[in-house]
């Protein structure tokens, strides 16, 4: 396979991490002042915004709104200069072409999971969420950080929604090792990709999304190592907002 | 060809994991409840055990790369056809490969055609990355001339009916298709391209690596229960979905969970390796389909649609008999014919010229619980014998009645059915039958038969 670009024979990767190191991240909320809720990640180069607008009462027909939960809308949409792969059909005006439609999907199912919606009912959270420049992991990061424009807005949460990925690399002289968080080039390569999210910590995958082909008996290691990279973002994410209930405390005494 | 599509995305509702589609009739809260019980307790509808498939059936159209996969009642049409374009710029040595499933009316109530729904969306993408990202099919041996012709290969896929887990009949149908499709053959000389017709030169095959197969799990109740190829009815009441993708060398091609799902990583290892059974099992279905295929086609024997569909009917689907837990019925019957208080005496005026279709009788409970053993141990479809019955039942009503009216006094319920109340709790209608006098026959088959109205009438 591409096993070779990916590990070197000293153990390094393209971009000078070890197998089961992260990307350097920076978060931080609040960054959007109309929003209810905002919050910006950074993971490596992989830049995403996320807004959120609600509880408030369903715009549209009454008709929509659910008597007992919270409706849950989200947009994802990838700027035009986010780059990001192959050169992609541009979408028709206002619309969104599949894969984010698919993304859309995705965070969605995540976020009924973590979104304690029965406190809401008959009201409407709007999540939008805007990849500004992609370099791999785009799923993951817009999962983390509308888990993080959730907690900004004050929405009751289940826990804290985090997202990480993994793939596999087999060197020629080796045995296979597992990859955190994989960058855009590591994507590329053609390799299997993992993408999970976690919900408040738990062993429980919100999310699991496998591309390409991956051994039955290869998925546990990748799996093991995709979680792990949840861990270690939840851990910044949270010290991330820990300060900034910090500050915010501090300004309003 | 480009398709030209229009992707409006109006606020995704948060109903269901596949989004609601406007026009569905909505499932009543007594049925989901019905469903979410049943499934509690490990029965499902169809009486099928939670890791079982439905029955699928493959069959071939006349032309090559055309094929119908009904998995249970849902059929997805899927059709390959090839084209030669120009290769994409950055990729001058491949072909092109292009999916689509399409979703009409014709298959479920609720499926509008040509919008761009949720269900569509995640569908597509399911299945190109099950068949795309695989690299199932060999793009390399597409190539004509490198950076100026390739062939387009196009797998179209089409919905026929739907009754719950397209994503596995439409891969199912998509490899079939694949495998089954045969390309001009093409040779080149220098500038030129000369493409045979199939007269020419026997068309040929496309190079597949391997089948991947996608294997749907349905859960439920917050993750406890599982359940492998969900129907139509336990899709609407399920809380997520998760799609496992592999071919028969265990290599997983694709994971997908979709909806609200709490999974453990060893809940997705334990559907991998239920995936890799029941992979097994489907690629050997498929791969004798397809050799029955080729070798109707070498001796030439009849082949095409016409030649599978069933020959009894066009028009309706055969029910399939389910198997029925009858073990305890028998126990359970007696038990409550013994609790059951016996019928009350009701004062029925009959007046001549009228028949009485057994309405206002107490009904026991115990009575019930033997007609339904035995219309499950009666076979089905003697639609025209129990409507020969039914009319010879009415004429006999009116002729007791004539009887009674003569003979005794006004009697306040039915002779009949007194007759049956002393019959049954001893011996079973079915043995009476056969052994007892004619006299006595009579009385227990019309009262049967009037049940069975009653029933038939009552749902």
């Amino acid at each position: 396979m591409a096993g070779l670009e990916l590990v070197s024979d000293a153990g390094f990767r393209a971009d000078g991490r070890r197998p089961d190191e992260l990307r350097k991240v920076r978060a931080r909320l609040g960054v959007l002042a109309r929003a209810d809720g905002s919050a910006y990640l950074e993971q490596g180069n992989t830049k995403v915004l996320a807004a959120v607008y609600g509880p408030h009462e369903v715009r549209g027909s009454r008709a929509k709104a659910p008597p007992d939960r919270a409706l849950l809308s989200v947009r994802c949409s990838s700027a035009p200069f986010a780059g990001g792969g192959e050169r992609r059909r541009r979408p028709a005006q206002g619309g969104t072409d599949r894969r984010s439609g698919e993304r859309a999907l995705l965070l969605r199912g995540v976020l009924e999971g973590a979104v304690l919606s029965q406190l809401y009912p008959r009201s409407q959270i709007d999540v939008h969420v805007q990849v500004l420049q992609a370099d791999g992991g785009e799923l993951g990061a817009s999962v983390s950080a509308a888990g993080l424009a959730l907690l900004d807005a004050g929405v009751a949460l289940r826990g804290a929604v985090v997202a990480g990925s993994a793939g596999l690399a087999e060197p020629p002289a080796g045995p296979p090792v597992a990859l955190s968080d994989l960058s855009a080039a590591e994507e590329a390569a053609g390799g299997p990709r993992l993408a999970v999210a976690t919900v408040a910590g738990s062993g429980q995958l919100a999310l699991c999304q496998l591309s390409a082909r991956l051994h039955q008996e290869r998925l546990r290691p990748v799996l093991d190592a995709a979680q792990a990279a949840c861990q270690g973002l939840h851990a910044v994410l949270d010290s991330v907002v820990r300060a900034r209930l910090r500050q915010d405390t501090a300004m309003e005494h | 060809m480009t398709r030209a599509r229009s992707p409006s995305f109006a606020r995704l509702s948060a109903r269901h994991p596949h989004g609601a589609a406007m026009k569905a009739t909505p499932l009543s809260n007594c049925e989901r409840r019905f469903l979410l019980r049943a499934i509690q307790e490990k029965k499902r509808l169809d009486g099928r055990q939670c890791y079982d498939y439905r029955n699928i059936r493959i069959s071939f159209g006349a032309d090559r790369g055309c094929c119908i996969v009904e998995l249970g009642r849902t059929r997805v049409l899927a059709q390959v056809s090839c084209e030669l374009v120009a290769p994409k710029p950055s990729r001058p040595t491949e072909g092109v490969l292009f999916f689509n499933l399409e979703l009409s009316p014709m298959a479920a109530p609720g499926l509008e055609p040509g919008r761009q729904s949720e269900l569509l969306v995640s569908l597509n993408r399911l299945l190109e990355r099950c068949l795309r990202d695989s690299k199932c099919i060999e793009t390399e041996s597409l190539c004509v001339v490198a950076g100026e012709k390739v062939w387009q290969i196009r797998l179209d896929m089409h919905l026929l009916n739907h009754d719950g887990n397209i994503t596995d009949a439409a891969s199912i149908a998509g490899i079939v298709a694949l495998c089954h499709f045969r390309r001009p053959d093409v040779s080149v000389q220098g500038e030129e391209v000369t493409v045979y017709t199939p007269e020419e030169r026997d068309p040929v095959p496309l190079s597949i690596h391997h089948m991947p197969i996608c294997v749907s799990f349905a859960f439920f109740h917050q993750g406890t229960y599982l359940l492998v190829d969900p129907t139509e009815r336990e899709e609407r009441v399920m809380d997520g979905l998760l799609v496992i993708a592999m071919n028969k060398h265990h290599e997983i091609c694709t994971i997908q969970s979709s909806g609200v799902v709490m999974l453990l990583p060893d809940q997705i290892l334990r559907c991998s390796k239920i995936t890799a059974v029941k992979v097994a099992e489907i690629t050997e279905l498929i791969q004798k389909a397809l050799e029955n295929d080729q070798k109707a086609r070498k001796e030439g024997g009849k082949f095409g649609f016409a030649e599978s569909i069933p020959n009894q009917r066009i028009t309706a689907f055969k029910m399939e008999s389910a198997a029925v837990d009858t073990n305890d019925v028998e126990e359970q019957a007696g038990e409550i014919i013994a609790k059951a208080d016996p019928p009350s005496e009701v004062p029925v005026v009959h007046t001549p010229g009228t028949a009485q279709i057994g309405e206002g009788i107490e009904s026991s409970w115990g009575d019930l619980e033997e007609s339904e053993k035995e219309e499950a141990a009666e076979e089905e479809g003697e639609s025209e014998a129990a409507a020969f019955e039914c009319v010879k039942v009415e004429t006999e009503d009116t002729s007791t009645l004539k009887e009674t009216k003569s003979d005794e006094p006004i009697v306040v319920s039915d002779s009949e059915e007194e007759e049956v109340v002393i019959l049954e709790p001893q011996e079973l209608p079915r043995k009476t039958r056969t052994q007892a006098s004619s006299k006595q026959e009579n009385p227990s088959k019309k009262a049967f038969n009037k049940r069975r109205r009653k029933k038939r009438t009552s749902r």
